[in-house]
């Protein structure tokens, strides 16, 4: 079961993920980034601290919306994963292709600078 | 054809009987009156007389109460064709006589006894055909008590019949008693009415017609035999009246009284006659209703029969049914009235803020007259509304309208209420089984899943003098496929593949196929590993969804050079035992999986590695639902506790190892069902 927040805070969208995401609850992600594209939003960061485990289908999530991101000028940069989940990031490849942190601080930044 | 065999025996036998009686009856009054003594026995028309009705008995017995296809209006005719037979008779006899005017032979007492006795047994061909008609009305709901009581009175009755005809003399008291506990048991069978309860209208008007024919029958019997017998009885002292046989009277008295009964239960039962057939008529469209769920193939034929029967039951003028459908469609069927009308009924009451339509108890018959009549145009003035309630929820309003002011009484309401209640409860076990149907398809789809993922996986492994190979592959319900195969390029290079499909279901299955077909296709062109991976992506990216991705790593096994290419596309790093240094560590590559970048560009994101293999190493080729099994406390199978197994079995051969891998993999999470895909397989080199 997982559990998805929104917070706006300085034109950033705070997206936080609690729990696990298997293939039925990685749908509520995709909703979520989808309404945060929706809304306009180019900064984005997502809060993996209480992410506790991530499937295939969340990861494809993530995945399909790298092309989408590159197209509209959004940048979304991903922190506080745990060692397991970021393991499985690294062995897809997937942490390349994404911007990933260790904190929010250094998320707002990367987020803020790449955006310039 | 016994039966009918007995009705032609008891006919004859009556007959006979009957001739035997007129004549012995006839020899007796002639040497009566002639003072003689008489040729035959004074008691031989007697029990002729006995005879004749016991076989007129079995007769009727076979013919009336033993058919099986007659109905109460059908008993009714017999008896009053029976009826109508005997009277012509006696009738053209009347005119006989009438004919005859005054001449010598009607004042001829011999004549008129044979006359008498053709009256009587005219009469008493009649009364039993009456009789047992009777027997099968009253029998018609039996009950032990009943038939018990009407074996005694039948006994009872036979007694008296023989009794009649033996000169056995009881004391008065005792036959005043006995024939007093016979009446009333004679009584209390002719209460037995229920089956005028089953007739209707028109039927209970035939009945009373019938019954006021047989009074008249009976009348008319009475009068003429009785005037035959008084003749008679004035000319000759050994006649004896047949008023004077108890049997007579009895059987008599009893066809009377019965018919009287009914007649006078059917004719007060008229005014109530159409509840009844309301009544059968409710239960009837109660019984459709809650078997429309299998007769019926959609929701909208219940709720047509909703509307019929509730219509039918309250004599409503119109009504509408409202429903909110499955998929927030809304439906209105209507009765004798305009959709217009009846949403201008619905919004009228709602702006005028009328309360308490639709809520469960409240009292329904309330008079809405005064509002009704306050809109515009509309000629209803009573209302009767239910909700529709499906697993708690109202799915609708059935609205029942009557152009009389407060038409609607509260039984009205009871029988609308279980109508809808029951077709409430019809709908969800429609709904209750199309999910049920959905959920069955959704399993179907899921076995072909598994199905096609099992058998695109090979049976046999490649084999070859420099290596030995052992797969094995489980996959569990609702996830993704693993793939795993071999194939040789030529005669020393081997080609190996191990996949992890993203998604789950059917989905999987499919990109499963592709990702085999790609192999087959792409390994026998002797490419590089990385170019492998190049091709196979660029052909992947126009199979595989949004979000989909497919991890593998493939690899070249070259006996001639001794070694190993591979490229590892996002999947699990490889596991392996140098014999030489005797440790086992994961192989470092780079490479993203397939389907993540969806251009030509994936060529920067993958490549090529190389490593030399001796005898006794080892490679383990593992998907994640190997390292990711959790065991009973959450805790991951890891990579860690993978190598360290590897090394425990180095000196076995690859099914050992793999036999043992399982094993250990089983005892860690506690139990055999994992819940993802998991494959391993093992090569050993030698």
């Amino acid at each position: 079961m997982v559990h998805i927040k929104r917070l706006q805070e300085d034109g950033i969208d705070n997206i936080v993920i609690i729990g696990e995401i298997d293939a039925s609850s990685s749908i509520e992600l995709d909703l979520t980034i989808a309404k945060s594209v929706g809304e306009k939003f180019t900064k984005i960061v997502v809060d993996c601290t209480a992410l506790e485990y991530i499937s295939s289908a969340g990861l494809g999530v993530f995945m399909s919306y790298i092309e989408e991101f590159r197209d509209k000028k959004i940048n979304m940069v991903i922190f506080g994963m745990k060692e397991k989940v970021a393991n499985t990031f690294g062995i897809l490849g997937l942490a390349d292709l994404l911007h990933i942190c260790n904190t929010k601080m250094e998320a707002k930044i990367l987020v803020n600078e790449l955006s310039v | 054809m016994r039966t009918k065999a007995i009705i032609r025996l008891a006919f004859l036998g009556s007959i006979v009987a009957w001739f035997v009686l007129v004549f012995s009856d006839v020899t007796v009054l002639f040497s009566d009156i002639k003072g003689l003594q008489p040729d035959v026995p004074l008691w031989l028309p007697r029990v002729m007389l006995d005879l004749f009705v016991i076989s007129l008995y079995y007769y009727y017995k076979y013919k009336i109460e033993k058919d099986e296809g007659l109905n109460f209006t059908d008993l009714l005719w017999k008896v009053f064709a029976t009826g109508l037979v005997v009277t012509v008779v006696s009738l053209a006899l009347r005119l006989i006589l009438f004919l005859l005017g005054d001449t010598k032979l009607p004042s001829n007492v011999i004549f008129v006894d044979i006359i008498y006795q053709v009256n009587l047994a005219l009469l008493i061909s009649f009364l039993l055909a009456a009789y047992t008609s009777w027997k099968r009305l009253i029998l018609y709901q039996k009950s032990k008590w009943l038939i018990r009581m009407w074996v005694v009175f039948e006994l009872s009755l036979l007694v008296v019949l023989v009794y009649d005809s033996v000169n056995f003399i009881v004391g008065e008291a005792f036959s005043a008693s006995l024939s007093f506990a016979l009446a009333l048991l004679a009584l209390v069978l002719c209460g037995n009415m229920k089956w005028v309860a089953y007739l209707n209208f028109k039927q209970k008007w035939t009945s009373l017609l019938l019954l006021l024919l047989t009074f008249f029958y009976l009348g008319y019997f009475f009068y003429t035999v009785s005037r035959q017998s008084d003749f008679i009885s004035a000319q000759s002292g050994a006649f004896l009246d047949f008023r004077e046989h108890i049997f007579n009277i009895s059987l008599f008295a009893f066809v009377v009284t019965y018919s009287v009964f009914s007649f006078l239960v059917i004719l007060f039962n008229l005014p109530t006659s159409s509840v009844f057939e309301q009544k059968l008529e409710e239960v009837v469209n109660f019984q459709r209703i809650s078997q429309s769920i299998q007769t019926e193939q959609s929701e909208e034929s219940v709720y047509n029969i909703l509307l019929e029967s509730s219509v039918s039951s309250v004599f409503a003028d119109a009504a509408w049914l409202e429903i909110d459908g499955t998929n927030k469609d809304h439906r209105l069927f209507t009765y004798q009235i305009t959709e217009k009308e009846a949403t201008d009924i619905r919004d009228h009451l709602k702006n005028k803020n009328v309360k308490g339509i639709l809520d469960q108890g409240s009292d329904r018959t309330r008079n809405l007259s005064s509002h009704l009549a306050s809109l515009k145009g509309s000629r209803y003035r009573s209302l009767l509304a239910f909700p529709i309630i499906v697993k708690g929820q109202t799915i609708g309003t059935l609205a029942l309208l009557k152009e009389l002011p407060e038409g609607f009484n509260k039984e009205m309401t009871r029988i609308v209420s279980t109508f809808s209640n029951q077709a409430g409860i019809s709908i969800e076990n429609f709904r209750l089984m199309e999910e049920a149907f959905q959920n069955e398809r959704y399993k179907e789809e899921l076995k072909i899943a598994k199905n096609v993922q099992k058998s695109l996986l090979p049976d046999r492994l490649e084999s070859d003098s420099d290596f030995e190979i052992s797969a094995f592959s489980e996959s569990a319900d609702e996830v993704g496929g693993d793939y795993y195969d071999t194939i040789r390029i030529n005669d020393h290079q081997v080609a190996l593949i191990i996949a992890d499909v993203s998604g789950k279901g059917t989905t999987a299955a499919f990109h499963m196929s592709q990702m085999k077909g790609i192999f087959h296709s792409l390994a026998q062109q002797e490419l590089d590993p990385k170019e492998f991976m190049v091709r196979a992506n660029q052909a992947l990216i126009f199979c595989l969804e949004r979000g989909s991705f497919i991890s593998a790593t493939y690899f070249v096994i070259n006996t001639k050079t001794k070694t190993i290419h591979y490229a590892r596309a996002g999947h699990c790093p490889v596991l392996y035992y140098s014999a030489e240094t005797n440790s086992s560590g994961y192989l470092k590559d780079k490479g993203k999986a397939l389907g993540m970048i969806k251009n030509k560009d994936y060529c920067n994101h993958i490549e090529t590695n190389v490593l030399s293999y001796l005898p006794g190493d080892i490679m383990v080729l593992y998907t994640d639902g190997i390292t990711e099994a959790k065991d009973q406390k959450g805790e991951e199978f890891g990579n860690e506790r993978l190598a360290k197994i590897l090394c425990e079995t180095t000196g076995k051969s690859p099914k050992e190892i793999q036999d043992y891998l399982i094993h250990k993999l089983y005892e860690y999470s506690g139990t055999e069902e994992i819940n993802d895909d998991y494959t391993t397989m093992i090569v050993k080199f030698r």
